[in-house]
């Protein structure tokens, strides 16, 4: 089977002809990713300051839990939140299962960890570095903590792309509270899942392409955004 | 900075807000849990769009193995229930979940196998003697292994060939049906699987057809009517609609129709 160069062939199709199923596939991928990205980033951040710059009892343990929530396999993030939002759960009476709202959860818990224990540590190298600067001008450790982010900007959207890298990758956790339902919460992930299990291996390929371009896509645009900001640094 | 906090916060309310509005439009819908071989093989996008043009309720599939579907429905985050595996879904009834079961198709299973057919299974009269001789031949043999509608039911035709799947040959992959192809396909191992997926599939490399035709291999569908008592909430009047239509001439016409390269997939058999 001629599957291999059938991909190409079939990702420029897809592109080309901008099938309106595919402009919604993405839309939704992007819209669910990039949301999940910006909670994560407006929590993530100043939690992560907070963790380096208070000491107090149960912080190493802190820290440690959220390293290791980076590796939190998807598919049990996906059932955790199955489980909060399913009827039979918690908070099951907000009827989110089986909607793009569930699957931003989802990949909230996924991404939160990440973002906030990469913050963390850059921030913690950086105020050890003008913690003396900062303590004589008299900041609170609260005052300090927007400071810091800014002065951390340029190494922080790297931590944020590696977030959206995890929550544009991802399909354990969509698939579960998701349901992979056409035009509902298809998203690229689950429709290449669909299509590697109906057989038809160019297609999901061939979307597995477009969805490496829209990554590459908003890794330069934040690669620009870098390079200029940095330019006017000097 | 703060100008910029700001441009973020409008950013991500408007994406929030068309998140809002998506999820309101198609106001009138039921969630159908389901099986991977109705989704995979393209009879929802050949039936439902006939449903909903004509009672402009818009039917969201969630596709997954029975065992799985069951348990959406017990848990009360589906309308409606379209599943194969009778005994389950007798049971689902009798467990106070479902009020109504009825058939609403079937199709059948087949066995799946590399062409050279080392076991030998083209020439078996029935689908005991096909298992037999693949244990026998101790060729590969990939299994489900997913509590599926297909799965139990291959489970219960090793049990009355009177063969103990168990060994290196035989293989629990724990994957849907598709998947089960596509690796069946990588390792020349026989499989079992429902027709519908099989003629859908595109992958099949070495694979062939090898035996089918025996009446043990009846694969049912039903459609289950879910219990407002143990779930209220539930959207009873829609689904009711959804299942008498399924059940109607029209939508039993509807299934019948459906054709992949020319080859009728399922047979309504509503009573």
């Amino acid at each position: 089977m001629p599957s291999d160069s059938g991909a190409f062939v079939t990702a420029l199709n897809l592109i080309l002809g901008l099938d309106p199923d595919l402009l919604n596939i993405v839309a939704l991928s992007l819209q669910v990713s990039l949301t999940a990205v910006a909670l994560a980033t407006l929590i993530g951040l100043p939690l992560g300051a907070a963790l380096a710059l208070w000491r107090f009892p149960g912080h190493g343990v802190l820290v440690v839990a959220l390293n290791a929530l980076m590796g939190l396999p998807p598919v049990v993030a996906g059932l955790c939140v199955y489980l909060l939002l399913s009827r039979a759960g918690p908070l099951g009476e907000l009827g989110l299962l089986f909607t793009p709202t569930a699957m931003v959860v989802a990949q909230l818990v996924l991404v939160l960890p990440i973002i906030a224990a990469l913050a963390r540590q850059q921030v913690e190298e950086l105020h050890q570095e003008y913690r003396e600067q900062l303590t004589s001008l008299g900041l609170s450790r609260l005052r300090m903590i927007p400071t810091l982010l800014w002065d951390a900007r340029l190494g922080l959207v790297t931590v944020v792309l590696a977030g959206f890298g995890r929550a544009s990758a991802e399909v354990g956790a969509v698939m579960i509270v998701g349901g992979n339902i056409d035009g509902v919460t298809r998203v690229m992930t689950t429709a290449i899942v669909l299509e590697t299990s109906k057989g038809d291996l160019p297609l999901a390929l061939g979307l597995g392409i477009v969805l490496l371009g829209l990554v590459a896509l908003v890794n330069a645009g934040a690669y620009l955004v870098g390079e200029t900001s940095r330019r006017k640094l000097g | 900075m703060q100008h910029k906090a700001r441009i973020a916060l409008t950013a991500i309310g408007i994406l929030g807000l068309s998140m809002a509005a998506q999820a309101q439009d198609g106001e009138q819908y039921i969630t159908l849990a389901s099986t991977t071989s109705t989704e995979a093989s393209g009879l929802f996008d050949s039936i439902i769009p006939k449903f909903t043009g004509k009672t402009g309720i818009e039917v969201r599939v969630v596709a997954v193995g029975t065992g799985q579907a069951f348990e959406i429905a017990r848990r009360g985050d589906a309308d409606s229930l379209l599943v194969h595996d009778t005994v389950g879904e007798e049971a689902f009834v009798a467990e106070g979940y479902g009020t109504e079961r009825a058939d609403v198709m079937y199709n059948d299973f087949v066995i799946i196998g590399p062409d050279g057919d080392p076991a030998g299974i083209a020439d078996a009269d029935t689908i005991a003697e096909a298992l037999q001789l693949i244990a026998e031949a101790q060729a590969p043999f990939a299994s489900r292994g997913d509590d599926s509608g297909t799965n139990r039911a291959e489970l219960r035709l090793w049990e009355a060939a009177g063969v103990e799947a168990d060994g290196e040959w035989y293989r629990e992959l724990g994957s849907g049906m598709g998947p089960t192809l596509n690796t069946a396909a990588g390792m020349d191992a026989y499989v079992m699987s429902d027709r519908a997926t099989w003629v859908a599939f595109e992958n099949p490399q070495n694979l062939e057809l090898l035996f089918e035709g025996d009446e043990a291999l009846f694969n049912q569908y039903g459609s289950l009517v879910i219990s407002e008592e143990r779930h209220p909430h539930l959207k009873h009047d829609l689904a009711g609609q959804w299942h008498q239509w399924l059940l109607s001439e029209e939508g039993q016409q509807a299934i019948g129709d459906f054709t992949v390269n020319g080859q009728q997939l399922f047979f309504p058999n509503a009573e």
